[in-house]
């Protein structure tokens, strides 16, 4: 936190998140559809509101299609948001006082496919020297930082600066595009399934570089992926999201000590045990995750959670105080919502 | 299950070469594998292992320049001399696979239920609707919702666990008693994992199925095998009974693995015990002990010659020259 409060181009101070984001909305197809038919809405995010503040490691989890990769996108403004508004140190993204470039510069994102996210033409080298050169620094000096920064994520320019994307494994294509991300210092770093294509035994590697990286560049992470444990290990604080929404948020050890949504706690117990002797009996959730075309009505858990009732399938819950900081969309959380569950208890 | 039975799959000194550029890589040198009837064995690993090779070597899927050397022996039949037609009669019929992108294992452009007829009239003579009435059976039996009116799905209909739910059911179709598994449920949600894993013990038992998994995460690996074998550039490095090698992994890679993970018990700002450099090229593999330059107890006998099969306890065996050192070292690493 202390490299974060020193930062010369921090704005709102340490109260003010880093980023703020209300209302976000983004739903595609619709209008429009093949052949001009209309064509079924897929509500990729369906009204979110979350922040991140400085300093800290906002994980994201939910399965595929829960939208977690296309807020990372709208965050990133690589898709336009159909509603919402996203500050950033308390100002608005594409304001007079927050203009694109500017935005860019200090919110950088590295994707899952290392290989498809590198030019395949230019050297590693160039690659890590192309965001400087154009934003203005002069050739010598963005050649400089990218050997700097290649040395930081542990590939020697010496060795490395001039090879070429397919000349290197994996491991070392997901450092240069760490290090590319890092060569506009930015103050947030979007890390989408960053890790998720390597190797267990590379992964902790890059795992443990970004731990360090964050301290000494004084970065905030967004980070999202599939893996619960790789998200516990990283976050500070959990977002999970279902079918466009958020399930649950808060503090990283209270969502995996006691989760306040029966989908997180779903989630949480369809991870491999890891014990021969205490080997997982039964699955959790039945089907596959549902679609975000044609979300069900009310909770959109409610078709596959144990504790539906019929308040639950025509009433939205909103996220309510499951323990300090910690929110949970579940009617059993609010004492008020009326669902029988909680009389019963 | 019957500890007397004879194997079902047999590999001695399994070799795969490919032709690599002017050279031959060797992404497979001598694995010897061996499954009773009704277990189950995972091959753990990472990507260049050679997992995935040594499986499809049961299955000779390989093309034609792949050199495969040593013997395999399923159900009594010597795989590698079989003739085309006995293979295209084996494959499906003795033995079958599913695989990671069951989009790949199904023809886009028919029905399923008339690719899983095709295949039981192709190996048991029967009627189409015969046929179909099996692919029915199946659809029921690993609980497609449905059954039915899924049958006339086209793939792309289904979403990806339903397909790999029907894919079982056409690797299924013939009764084979071998199922080869090439990471099935890697590209799936963990809450569909999950239901995929538990469908296929629960197959198993009931078909008595042998099955050899394949797969790179460590929990999957013990959520499905009776046995694990850890392989790492191109050798079984360690094996042994499931509970054995969770419990008490004792090559240096495996110990290394499982430290790797992160997991719920790490606590804040600790870092991860990752293990240094990355898997060895294959085309240029480290003289001796193929995990030497990544050891931390590497000696200069490592290097000298490949580590011999040293048996830590009944059934469970490690390729280590340090073995003994690593004992005294040793630190349970209990899973959490």
């Amino acid at each position: 936190m202390s490299a974060v409060a020193n930062d010369p181009r921090d704005r709102g101070g340490a109260g003010t998140p880093l980023l703020d984001v209300r209302g976000l909305v983004k739903h595609f197809g619709g209008k429009g559809g093949l052949f001009g038919r209309t064509g079924s809405v897929v509500r990729a995010v369906d009204g979110i509101d979350f922040s991140v503040a400085k300093g800290e490691t906002l994980g994201i989890v939910g399965e595929s299609g829960c939208g977690k990769s296309t807020t990372a996108r709208l965050v990133m403004q690589i898709i336009k948001p159909d509603a919402g508004d996203i500050l950033f140190d308390g100002e608005a993204v594409g304001s007079a006082a927050l203009d694109l470039k500017a935005f860019r510069r200090q919110v950088q994102m590295v994707f899952q496919d290392s290989y498809a996210s590198l030019n395949p033409r230019l050297t590693v080298e160039d690659t890590v020297a192309f965001g400087p050169r154009i934003h203005g620094a002069s050739a010598a000096a963005s050649i400089a930082t990218a050997h700097d920064l290649l040395h930081r994520v542990g590939l020697e320019p010496r060795r490395f600066a001039g090879r070429y994307p397919h000349e290197i494994s994996g491991g070392q294509r997901q450092r240069v595009n760490i290090a590319r991300a890092l060569s506009l210092e930015p103050r947030l770093l979007i890390l989408d399934e960053a890790v998720s294509a390597l190797d267990k035994s590379v992964e902790a590697q890059v795992l443990n570089l970004l731990l360090d990286l964050k301290r000494d560049f004084g970065l905030t992470y967004m980070f999202i992926t599939h893996d619960l444990n790789v998200v516990r290990f990283m976050s500070d604080r959990i977002m999970v999201m279902y079918l466009g929404k958020v399930a649950e948020v808060g503090p990283s050890e209270p969502i995996f000590e006691k989760p306040g949504h029966p989908y997180t706690a779903a989630l949480l117990s369809s991870m491999p045990s890891m014990d021969p002797d205490n080997l997982t009996q039964e699955a959790p959730l039945t089907g596959d995750p549902p679609n975000p075309i044609n979300p069900p009505s009310g909770c959109r858990f409610h078709p596959r959670c144990k504790m539906a009732s019929t308040l639950c399938s025509h009433a939205e819950p909103e996220l309510a105080e499951a323990s300090p900081l910690h929110l949970a969309a579940c009617h059993l959380v609010d004492p008020q919502s009326g669902h029988p569950r909680l009389a019963a208890a | 299950m019957n500890s007397t039975s004879a194997p079902i799959v047999e590999a001695r000194n399994l070799t795969v070469d490919f032709a690599a550029g002017r050279g031959m890589i060797r992404a497979v040198c001598g694995v010897d594998l061996s499954l009773k009837p009704g277990e189950t064995l995972a091959l753990l690993g990472e990507s260049g292992s050679g997992k995935s090779v040594t499986l499809r070597a049961l299955m000779r899927l390989h093309p034609k320049s792949a050199k495969i050397g040593g013997t395999i022996q399923v159900d009594g039949e010597d795989v590698l001399a079989l003739s085309p037609s006995a293979l295209r009669a084996y494959r499906g019929k003795t033995v079958s696979m599913i695989f990671q992108d069951p989009g790949l294992a199904f023809d886009p452009v028919y029905r399923i239920g008339d690719q899983i007829a095709e295949t039981v009239m192709r190996h048991e003579g029967v009627s189409r609707a015969e046929g179909r009435k099996r692919g029915l059976e199946l659809f029921e039996r690993v609980r497609i919702p449905s059954p039915e009116r899924r049958l006339d799905n086209f793939p792309h209909e289904m979403s990806g666990g339903m397909r790999q739910r029907a894919m079982i059911a056409l690797a299924l179709a013939c009764r084979p008693k071998v199922l080869l598994a090439d990471e099935p449920t890697t590209a799936l949600d963990a809450t569909v994992q999950i239901q995929v894993l538990l469908l296929l013990r629960e197959l198993q038992r009931e078909f008595g199925l042998a099955i050899v998994f394949v797969t790179h995460d460590i929990g999957v690996a013990v959520e499905i095998a009776d046995r694990i074998a850890v392989m790492y550039a191109g050798r079984i490095v360690e094996s042994g009974a499931c509970r054995d090698v969770i419990r008490n992994p004792s090559h240096p890679y495996t110990r290394g693995l499982l430290a790797s993970r992160a997991h719920g018990t790490l606590g804040k700002d600790e870092r991860l015990h990752a293990i240094p450099g990355s898997p060895p090229d294959l085309s240029a593999p480290p003289p001796g002990c193929a995990f030497g330059p990544r050891c931390d107890n590497f000696i200069e006998t490592c290097a000298a010659d490949v580590p011999p099969e040293v048996t830590v306890t009944t059934g469970h065996m490690a390729r280590c020259f340090r073995l003994g050192a690593l004992a005294e070292q040793a630190e349970p690493l209990a899973a959490e």
